[in-house]
């Protein structure tokens, strides 16, 4: 009943669809990281309108189905005049979306850095942003590595919405050819076969940096 | 307090630390209650008195770690006012050594002593590793250069935090009980380069515990009690018959 070789005819264009997904996810969380960042250096800035701009991001996109977001930037950016394509579309919708987790995740890796720290610092003369750069962030973001690699993962995952956007990644492929062979467990479990290959290198990956990190400190 | 009256004779070149009426509070509480504080070019102050007493307060004034509610402190001639330009010119000459060390922890050693020069004063990376390398050797962790902080006793922690303090080549340095969070053992190696600086003529106030550095080191026993200054002068004096029933029964306490 299974037939699996069925899969094996078009591997390649799977594996064509598999780098589009990295690529998707890459752009995305990278687009997450920067966003991210900037939210949470508002956040903690003491500067009302910048907090309250990134609490209004944070809770409008924390709030919000991510299907939503992506549909609002594909569908509805056009009707506005704004045209993105599926992919770069999809890139924006998933990279802010990540950014508004990724800000609570520095922000809770800026806090974690002891105060002691901001005031060695100070009393070396250091300005507000040479001690961000150069003693908190790059502390925080040592803290931060664990959950920033849970968002990575995530997002490998998430990524798969883009395919009700027209995006030719692994589970928009996956769909086409498991309708039209009529094979969907042996598609879907291709396609899930794939996924969890590019999870478990990525895992593997966040686990090395993690731990060639910690070597350094505490 | 006749001694305010002495000091404030004394030629004004010479002071380098000018408090006046400094007053200091957190919320409804006052900490600081009016201190009046003149310290000379290459005077070693030794701050005393129980927790409590606002003496740590007063310190981390000094280098405006704490904003001030009233009064005035000058560095070497510069008010310390609301400007932020000024505030980081402050920083500069005045050098901190914390109790519980704060090394960053991302950086080795050399690092450490070398981020300061490097940021704040803009010399080349081969001439703070310069910098940074003697002042290693004269705290006597040639050897350590590369480790990370968290490889290193708390004696060792702390003389790489002088070294880090003193690359921004300071005028005054300012010691926040150097010694408290260090295990009795390795106390002698931090007071020996304390003592090694003292001897070269820098100025330094030193909040401590240690009344033997006290004795030994400072040019002046100042004791506080209740945000005020209650007896200082030479620690001879001052530790061996001190006039307050207060400094008399600390002077027990801490026996």
């Amino acid at each position: 009943m299974l037939d699996f070789s069925l899969v094996s005819d078009f591997i390649g264009f799977l594996l064509e669809a598999s780098v589009v997904t990295i690529e998707l996810s890459l752009f995305a969380i990278v687009l997450g990281l920067i966003l991210g960042l900037i939210a949470a250096l508002m956040k903690i800035s003491n500067i009302k309108p910048l907090m309250w701009l990134a609490d209004f991001y944070i809770w409008v996109i924390r709030g919000t189905p991510i299907l939503v977001q992506i549909f609002l930037v594909y569908y509805g950016l056009p009707q506005v005049g704004i045209e993105l394509g599926a992919f770069s579309s999809s890139v924006i919708a998933l990279g802010v979306n990540a950014g508004a987790y990724i800000a609570e995740i520095y922000r809770g890796g800026i806090m974690s850095v002891p105060k002691g720290q901001t005031e060695a610092a100070e009393s070396l003369g250091m300005t507000y942003t040479t001690i961000m750069r150069r003693i908190v962030l790059p502390q925080a973001f040592r803290v931060s590595i664990p959950a920033l690699g849970n968002q990575a993962i995530s997002m490998l995952k998430d990524s798969s919405i883009a395919s009700l956007v027209t995006v030719s990644e692994l589970m928009m492929v996956s769909q086409r050819f498991a309708a039209t062979n009529y094979a969907f467990i042996e598609f879907y479990i291709t396609a899930a076969a794939l996924y969890l290959l590019m999870t478990t290198f990525l895992s593997y990956f966040l686990k090395k940096l993690e731990f060639r990190m910690s070597q350094s400190e505490r | 307090m006749s001694n305010r009256a002495v000091e404030a004779k004394r030629d004004n070149n010479q002071s380098i630390i000018v408090v006046k009426d400094l007053h200091k509070s957190f919320g409804n509480l006052e900490v600081l209650k009016g201190i009046d504080l003149i310290v000379n070019r290459g005077e070693v102050v030794s701050l005393i008195g129980a927790s409590g007493s606002g003496k740590s307060t007063l310190l981390r004034c000094l280098n405006r770690l704490e904003t001030i509610s009233g009064g005035a402190i000058t560095i070497d001639g510069i008010p310390l006012n609301e400007s932020l330009k000024h505030v980081s010119q402050f920083r500069r000459e005045v050098g901190m050594v914390f109790q519980q060390f704060n090394l960053f922890p991302h950086m080795t050693v050399l690092e450490n002593v070398m981020e300061a020069p490097i940021q704040v004063n803009k010399v080349t990376k081969d001439e703070a590793r310069k910098i940074a390398v003697n002042l290693l050797e004269k705290v006597g962790l040639s050897e350590k250069q590369d480790v990370y902080p968290r490889k290193l006793s708390g004696g060792q922690q702390q003389r790489v935090a002088i070294a880090r303090a003193l690359a921004m080549n300071p005028k005054i340095m300012l010691f926040d009980e150097p010694t408290s969070a260090l295990d009795p053992e390795l106390v002698g190696e931090v007071l020996q380069v304390m003592k090694q600086l003292a001897k070269e003529g820098m100025t330094m106030v030193v909040v401590t515990h240690e009344m033997q550095f006290a004795r030994e080191v400072a040019d002046r026993v100042i004791f506080m009690h209740n945000g005020l200054i209650e007896e200082q002068g030479n620690p001879q004096e001052v530790l061996v018959n001190p006039n307050s029933e207060r400094l008399k029964s600390f002077l027990r306490m801490i026996k």
